[in-house]
């Protein structure tokens, strides 16, 4: 297994080369990192090179970072929005995740990989959908999963999970309403993060 | 000349062969697709979200209700990529019973799945027959977790409890007199390894049953062949995975190829289809259920001869046993932080795939070393399949929408999330 990963990532060194901004292995995964402006030529150069061979996109996710590490923000990344991939080569066996960043925050915006792999297309509306990022060259972006007319997108962190509008039956109007929630956000267990080495040597 | 336009129809949310609320806008040239867009979302419960806000151990009942006919396979994926990140290893004992259980699910999945093709199709009694055996395995699943569909069965580090050393027997009722409780109860004498062993012996009947009933009925291959065909090089290039994958004549089965659990140990076959069309993926899906019952033979008979834990003994992952916590007082430590606070996961991303029976089902998570994941995206097989329903039904008739609709085999639970 380890040899096989370690033939992966000399390929990928070898063939993408300075194009690559990043590449750890962790957990027998590796992960590479390019810059937006030559996601689509590596990831065609993926597909395509017979030593690499990544023929499947498995899946395609958007990520936002704005709460990543808590108050603190500890490793933070410096911008929020990210897309992850994750890419499958039948013929070599192998995976491989691919993170890009989208450089503008306010409008995040990343290139299709549609002309690629044709599977991308609902997986990048629905990265659209839920985080707002924009895929240049996408033939069809639309929403995908919420409702028709939502606004907003919900799995951004600043986005509350119990959400801006409720809805109900108004029987005067005799029709279904949208109104703000009613409800106030809750949590129940706090979200709680150690500094690193916490706990060690005091036992 | 009189002037012809396409027509457009609306096809669900709420139409029995649409398998829950899948709604198409189907563009029609006389009977012919034109264009299919699906429009789905319908059953969208914001999964992903709500797990952000769980500890850990909290998000796994959710696994259940994302793909509601294959429960515990879906759970697997999520222990698998949890057990990833907190490095922890689990007892083998708990790996057999996973395996085999995993295959249960397979086997309810495929027997739901062909019934309900088959009821799509116009052969109406198939979903009697399969149904009829799912009754059985749904008690294997009651038995085993107490619930008959949302087993929350596998938990982080190992399974709920050791399989029950006696199979429930039904009770006396005004509906079952004493002669209709001996038939009923007579393969569940025993514990549920000998229950689960009755029904493997039994089930290659049933299995040659269907086989009767539609591998060579005319009607059946008129309906499916040649329907939906997918090319090897469009399956690639779709993210097809799964059945869909094997049957358009491409041998891809994590099983086998990345194995996980004990996958490795047991002997079992991968069928492949050769045209890639709705009857070649129905052939395929048939055979997998008999090479899921070889494979819960061997466990079973491997999980007679070793007892053993079923929980990894790391009671910082995973709850002590009961019985402790009541007069120890590191386990009452232990129980009170997993059940109130939970556990930090180390910081970093891992992803984890299991061979569903469906196709890929992934579970990538991020964390940032909180005792909740910062993201975690569930990767849905059927959302890929379903995401070529326009290429597929493109050409054909409108009665063959159904046809490709039940060959992809789609779960709403889990495509909307």
């Amino acid at each position: 297994m380890s040899a096989r990963l370690e033939k992966l990532k000399t390929a990928l060194m070898s063939r993408l080369g300075k194009r690559l901004i990043r590449m750890d292995e962790a957990l027998r995964e590796v992960r590479a990192e390019v810059a937006a402006a030559d996601y689509l030529e590596v990831m065609r150069e993926l597909r395509d090179a017979p030593e690499l061979a990544f023929s499947m996109l498995i899946d395609l996710c958007g990520v936002d970072y704005a709460a990543y590490g808590g108050e603190a923000g500890e490793n933070r990344p410096a911008r929020q929005f990210a897309v992850v991939t994750h890419l499958l080569s039948v013929t070599h066996n192998w995976r491989l995740r691919v993170r890009v960043f989208a450089e503008d925050d306010a409008a995040p915006r990343i290139s299709s990989v549609v002309p690629i792999w044709s599977g991308a297309d609902w997986f990048e509306r629905e990265a659209f959908d839920m985080y707002g990022i924009f895929f240049d060259g996408h033939h069809d972006l639309r929403r995908i999963l919420t409702d028709y007319g939502f606004v907003g997108h919900p799995f951004r962190k600043d986005f509350p999970v119990c959400g801006h509008v409720e809805m109900r039956y108004d029987p005067e109007q005799k029709r279904v309403v949208y109104q703000p929630v009613s409800i106030e956000p809750r949590e129940i267990t706090p979200r709680v993060r150690r500094e690193t080495g916490w706990g060690k040597g005091h036992a | 000349m009189p002037e012809f336009r396409n027509f457009t129809i609306n096809f669900g949310p709420q139409h029995p062969a649409a398998h829950g609320v899948l709604r198409m806008i189907l563009e029609l040239d006389g009977e012919v697709i034109k264009h299919a867009d699906p429009h789905i979302g319908l059953l969208h419960r914001g999964t992903e979200k709500l797990i952000e806000t769980r500890v850990w151990a909290q998000s796994l009942p959710y696994m259940d209700r994302l793909d509601y006919v294959s429960m515990m396979c879906n759970e697997h994926a999520y222990c698998l990529a949890v057990e990833k990140l907190l490095g922890i290893k689990v007892p083998e004992r708990a790996l057999y019973i996973r395996v085999m259980l995993d295959e249960v699910t397979r086997i309810l999945n495929h027997l739901l799945w062909v019934g309900c093709h088959g009821l799509d199709v116009g052969a109406m009694s198939m979903v009697l027959y399969t149904f009829r055996e799912r009754e059985d395995l749904m008690d294997v699943y009651e038995a085993v977790s107490g619930a008959r569909m949302h087993a929350a069965y596998y938990r982080i580090g190992g399974v709920y409890r050791d399989l029950p050393d006696r199979m429930p027997q039904y009770a006396p009722s005004p509906w079952k007199n004493a002669a209709t409780l001996k038939v009923v109860n007579e393969n569940r004498q025993g514990s549920l390894l000998d229950f689960l062993e009755d029904f493997t012996e039994r089930f290659p009947k049933y299995h040659s049953d269907y086989h009767t009933l539609l591998t060579d009925n005319r009607i059946w291959k008129q309906r499916l062949v040649g329907i939906g065909t997918v090319s090897p090089e469009r399956a690639l290039q779709l993210g097809f995975t799964g059945a869909m994958l094997r049957g358009s004549g491409i041998e891809w089965d994590l099983r086998k190829k990345q194995p996980y659990a004990v996958y490795d140990q047991v002997d079992f076959d991968v069928p492949i289809g050769v045209n890639g069309d709705s009857y070649d993926r129905y052939l395929v899906r048939m055979e997998e259920m008999l090479q899921a019952n070889r494979i819960i033979r061997q466990c079973i008979d491997w999980l007679r001869k070793n007892p053993g834990p079923v929980m990894s003994d790391d009671y910082k992952f995973a709850p002590p046993p009961h019985e402790t916590v009541k007069s120890n007082m590191e386990a009452l430590i232990h129980h009170f932080k997993y059940f109130s606070e939970g556990f930090q996961v180390p910081e970093g991303e891992a992803y984890a795939a299991i061979e569903h029976p469906k196709g890929e089902f992934g579970i990538y998570a991020i964390s940032d070393g909180a005792n909740k994941p910062y993201r975690l995206k569930i990767r849905a097989p059927g959302f890929a399949h379903l995401a070529a329903m326009d290429e597929m039904a493109r050409g054909h008739m409108l009665a063959d929408v159904v046809t490709i609709i039940g060959s992809q085999d789609v779960v709403f639970g889990e495509i909307d999330r």
